[in-house]
């Protein structure tokens, strides 16, 4: 074994581990793609659906949100937007807010908003599919 | 001071963005406007589960003229970021990183957004006309 302390500061268990200083991989760039590779069918299908509802009365939409795939896919159009949505906001904000606490907070904020934004719209789907 | 010498990213003020910085900026301005569309399709969701009154109120905003541009605006910038997010994904993918491919990928990513934009909005129009 040559000396590791001559060619690299980072101990045996950090050049092992691979992550470098920053202490993850490619989670958020992965994440981004991996949502928008998703978004593309279903956010073609909501504009056709959109589109072919526009100026419906409520009778019509609540019938088409109540179909099983509608249903399904809403939730999941809705999760993954509002997934893609906290990840791409969070780059812009890193990219723009340079004090630390500031990105911090701005960052947690939109984590939290977005979360709940995902459930009252996931709420409103489920609640019309099962019908309240 | 010494270190003001080192050169300096592009001055906003006064650099002509090139063509393909234009593009990067316009879908990240439309990828946080969205998120605004986001809230819109969660209160347009929240509006069709509390029933018919809400879904007429609902409605009748995005049928007024405003309520049209606003979503004009809206279907465009999707259509934006969709067919530029596309674009990005074949870049991920390792294709079309020459400038000339950049730029033609590029003006078909404009050209997309306004067709699909126009062709949507046309056929929603009519539809809303003739069901209202």
């Amino acid at each position: 074994m040559s000396s590791p302390a001559g060619s690299s500061f980072r101990t045996r268990l950090g050049r092992v581990r691979g992550l470098g200083s920053a202490k993850e991989g490619t989670a958020h760039w992965w994440g981004q793609r991996l949502s928008s590779l998703a978004l593309v069918p279903l956010v073609l299908w909501f504009a056709i659906s959109l589109v072919a509802l526009a100026g419906a009365p409520h009778a019509v939409v609540v019938a088409w949100i109540r179909g099983t795939v509608t249903t399904v896919l809403l939730v999941v159009l809705i999760a993954a937007v509002f997934y893609h949505l906290a990840l791409g906001l969070q780059v812009v904000v890193e990219d723009y807010v340079h004090t630390e606490w500031r990105k911090l907070a701005v960052v947690i904020a939109i984590k939290f908003a977005s979360g709940l934004a995902a459930l009252i719209g996931i709420f409103a789907v489920l609640r019309i599919a099962f019908g309240a | 001071m010494a270190r003001h010498d080192r050169p300096l990213s592009p001055h906003l003020q006064v650099y002509r963005l090139p063509f393909n910085a234009i593009l990067s900026i316009t879908h990240r301005i439309t990828g946080v406007g969205l998120g605004f569309g986001a809230l819109i399709l969660v209160a347009w969701l929240a509006a069709a589960a509390a029933g018919p009154e809400w879904f007429a109120t609902a409605s009748s905003m995005m049928g007024s003229i405003v309520g049209r541009i606003v979503l004009f605006g809206f279907v465009w910038a999707l259509f934006y970021h969709l067919a530029n997010g596309i674009r990005h994904l074949f870049w991920d993918a390792g294709f079309g990183f020459e400038l000339k491919d950049a730029r033609s990928s590029g003006l078909m990513v404009v050209a997309v957004s306004l067709v699909l934009t126009a062709v949507a909005f046309a056929i929603g129009c009519i539809r809303a006309g003739a069901i209202s």
